[in-house]
């Protein structure tokens, strides 16, 4: 036999060189540590500078890695990016922020009760949703990631809609197709969310540059969170909206968790998630996502940007998830317990309601009747829901709702198969069966 | 008869005139792909669109499939009607996502509230020295999505009728050009001059608008003896065979896969009692798969002999070897015995 050299031994180093090692990220703490973010670098609230909307991307590089502040942890609104809104309108942005809190306990309990498989709150996040969505225009586009329910409320989207999408009853316009929160609402500006992540980042691209190709005036705004910024789809997008200078916000929900991957699975260890604007030669802000204000004047920003052909921009809310991924999540298992309280930021609503009191503008007594008032809308709005249905009791669809909308007309192989399903449901129920 | 504007076009120029009266009857049309624009396509097939129609409507993209469907998919929710160029059919696969899960259930996850009205153009298949990425035939890929049409042009009249009637549909359409065919149709014999489109009837083109509607097979050849359910290249490889053995076949072009033209296939395979499918891709969960099935459940009192495939091999397209791959005259011609004498 002829003799064949052996084969070096796996992981032994081929020459006298230190051997290699393989980095694999892991966070802070884990459950049973006690969490101190004392080290997170906080600039002081004016620290940021505001330049012009026209200004270069590449002069103003330093934003990717500062932090656009407006609130001060006394409920001081300062700085060069004080957005100056009338009481009026901080009080609707509270508003709309204590609605989706109250919409979403509720429907987390919903959950909880067996009425339907699945929901996902934006505890600790509403800002990310309500004060960007309030800052750009009504007709503007959005394109949802799963988390951005904050849209809808903001533009007075029937609630009983969102809950029957959540029920698959018979009062869901899709039709019980989607898994709950998956909501599409043209009317009100919100693509169908889709699920899978980040698929909306080239999607808005596209229809933002549809919007510039058609002398539109309307821009599109697209969120992820920082877990999903590592998809392809994400880079695919931002490559298209730079060379295509599409008027186009990206927001990237830092929440610092993807289920149970922490940031730095997705690279956050080594920068910030703006600064992947840098290299597409694009504007990038990094925000207090739990500072209303702020993203509603970084949003603002870069709307303006955006409707007056300067080009896109990439914001990163700096934020905290404060609860589960989902209802099929227990973050007890890979985090310390304390991190939501511990999270140097905040809450989001706290923080915009002690500015209001600051101000003389709104006081404990509001505050309290309003919290009232809204939970009972909710649970108003969720028994008339109830009426039309809870998903698991009774199937609220007709079956050959199952083969519609696969194509705008049915062909005949469809056709076939709803006509065994329909022999089937006779089999199964009777020949009187009917939607319940 | 031709009529006064119809003009001799190969492939390319019938599937540019398409897109060029579409970009001209419809201002939503926009057309869009790697070195489409100013240069006109590797292929040629957008040539001279930008000039004529304009830098926003007809223009490059950056070499990345999946932003290209996706941008499409975001197009098309606005309400253009995009037709994005794949350079090849290998290189679909970073865009599969969007098709797949995006573009594909758009109308139905959002219950018609957004719709993708997408034509992705792609040259697939091999016989140009292409190796094993530029080769490949994935149209058994397409039609298992659900919510995606496939179409597979087999002569320039039909490129163009089908392509117009692609973008014409409000679902999005995976529209597959058989590069071999570009410029003549192909007899199987890599060793024979390539005849020009010109000595084919249905080089005959008109130049203006017309349409093919989507889901119709084409009857090439009547016969009795045996059903050829062919599509793209393999019609003319099948016919030119078929004809030098002096079989009584009846050749099926079947032009759409997905919708399929089932009644066509059961009405000849019930006339003849004997199937035989022909393609280029690998055998395995090829579309001849789904077509035997079809038969088998539809026809089995009728035939006479066992469904036969005609099918590239289960292997990557190799290079060198491109001519043993490709299932040509002699693998076609041992079917045809075979499926003759049982």
């Amino acid at each position: 036999m002829p003799e064949t050299p052996p084969k070096p031994p796996l992981g032994r180093p081929a020459s006298n060189l230190p051997p290699l090692s393989l980095h694999i990220p892991e966070p802070r703490y884990r459950p049973g540590d006690t969490p101190d973010f004392s080290d997170v670098e906080i600039p002081a609230v004016d620290a940021t500078p505001r330049p012009g909307e026209a200004t270069k991307a590449d002069a103003m590089r330093e934003l990717c890695y500062g932090l656009v502040r407006v609130l001060d942890f006394d409920g001081q609104a300062k700085g060069p990016w004080n957005p100056n809104l009338a009481p009026d309108r901080l009080r609707t942005m509270l508003r709309y922020m204590m609605l989706l809190r109250a919409f979403d306990d509720r429907m987390f309990r919903a959950q909880r009760q067996g009425k339907t498989s699945f929901y996902m709150k934006s505890t600790g996040e509403e800002a990310t949703s309500v004060a960007s969505t309030m800052a750009i225009d009504r007709s503007d586009m959005c394109f949802p990631s799963y988390r951005q329910q904050g849209i809808l409320i903001t533009r007075d989207y029937p609630l009983i809609q969102m809950m029957n999408q959540i029920y698959s009853n018979r009062g869901d316009h899709l039709l019980g197709r989607q898994l709950p929160i998956m909501y599409s609402a043209p009317e009100h500006g919100f693509f169908s969310v889709s699920g899978n992540l980040a698929t909306q980042y080239p999607q808005a691209v596209g229809w933002a540059m549809a919007s510039a190709s058609k002398g539109d005036s309307r821009i599109a705004t697209v969120w992820c969170g920082e877990g999903s910024s590592a998809e392809g789809d994400f880079h695919s997008a931002l490559t298209f909206a730079t060379v295509y200078n599409a008027p186009v916000i990206f927001n990237v929900v830092n929440n610092q968790w993807a289920i149970s991957s922490f940031s730095g699975f997705a690279g956050g260890e080594r920068t910030t998630f703006a600064a992947r604007a840098v290299g597409y030669g694009i504007a990038g802000l990094r925000v207090d996502g739990n500072d209303a204000l702020a993203v509603y004047a970084a949003t603002q920003w870069a709307a303006d940007r955006a409707r007056t052909n300067i080009g896109p921009t990439l914001i990163e809310h700096f934020t905290y998830r404060a609860e589960g991924h989902s209802t099929s999540d227990d973050p007890s298992a890979y985090r310390a317990a304390q991190e939501a309280g511990a999270w140097p930021f905040g809450d989001p609503i706290a923080r915009l309601r002690q500015h209001l009191e600051t101000l003389g503008e709104w006081d404990a007594e509001r505050h309290e009747a309003q919290a009232k008032e809204l939970e009972e809308l909710v649970k108003t709005t969720q028994k008339q829901s109830e009426k039309l249905g809870v998903l698991g009791h009774g199937m609220h669809q007709p079956f050959e709702t199952m083969f519609q909308d696969v194509f705008e007309d049915m062909p005949w192989h469809l056709q076939e198969q709803c006509d065994q399903m329909l022999a089937e449901q006779k089999t199964k129920f009777g020949a009187d069966w009917k939607p319940e | 008869m031709m009529a006064d504007d119809t003009k001799t076009m190969n492939m390319i120029e019938a599937i540019n005139s398409a897109m060029d009266v579409m970009l001209g009857r419809d201002d939503t049309v926009v057309v869009m792909g790697e070195d489409v624009g100013y240069f006109g396509g590797v292929f040629r097939a957008t040539a001279g669109l930008q000039k004529r129609h304009g830098k926003t409507r007809v223009f490059d993209t950056p070499i990345n499939e999946c932003g290209i469907i996706g941008v499409a998919v975001g197009m098309g929710a606005y309400g253009l009607r995009p037709v994005p160029e794949i350079q090849f059919a290998d290189y679909i696969y970073p865009g599969l996502d969007q098709l797949v899960s995006e573009a594909a259930r758009l109308r139905y996850r959002s219950a018609n509230d957004y719709i993708c009205p997408m034509t992705v153009r792609t040259p697939f298949g091999g016989g140009i020295f292409g190796g094993q990425t530029h080769s490949q035939s994935p149209e058994s890929i397409m039609t298992h999505i659900c919510g995606v049409k496939t179409v597979i042009p087999s002569n320039p009249y039909d490129a163009k009728g089908l392509l117009i009637a692609a973008i014409e549909d409000n679902d999005p359409v995976v529209f597959l050009e058989p590069k071999r065919i570009y410029n003549g149709p192909f007899s199987g014999y890599y060793d024979r001059p390539v005849e020009p489109w010109s000595k084919h009837e249905a080089s005959a083109v008109p130049g203006g608008y017309y349409r093919i509607d989507l889901g119709k097979a084409a009857k090439v050849r009547e016969g009795e003896a045996v059903t050829v359910l062919a599509y793209g290249t393999m019609v003319h490889v099948a016919k030119t065979i078929i004809e030098e053995r002096g079989v009584d076949a009846e050749i099926l072009d079947l032009r759409t896969l997905l919708p399929l033209d089932i009644e066509a296939i059961e009405a000849s395979v019930r006339k003849t009692g004997r199937c035989l499918i022909i393609h280029e891709a690998t055998r395995t969960s090829g579309f001849g798969a789904e077509l035997a099935a079809l038969v088998q459940e539809r026809c089995f009192y009728y035939l006479e002999a066992p469904v036969e495939r005609v099918t590239g091999f289960d292997t990557p397209y190799p290079h060198s070897l491109e001519w043993a791959y490709f299932p040509g005259p002699v693998r076609i011609a041992t079917a045809l015995d075979k499926i003759l004498k049982d």
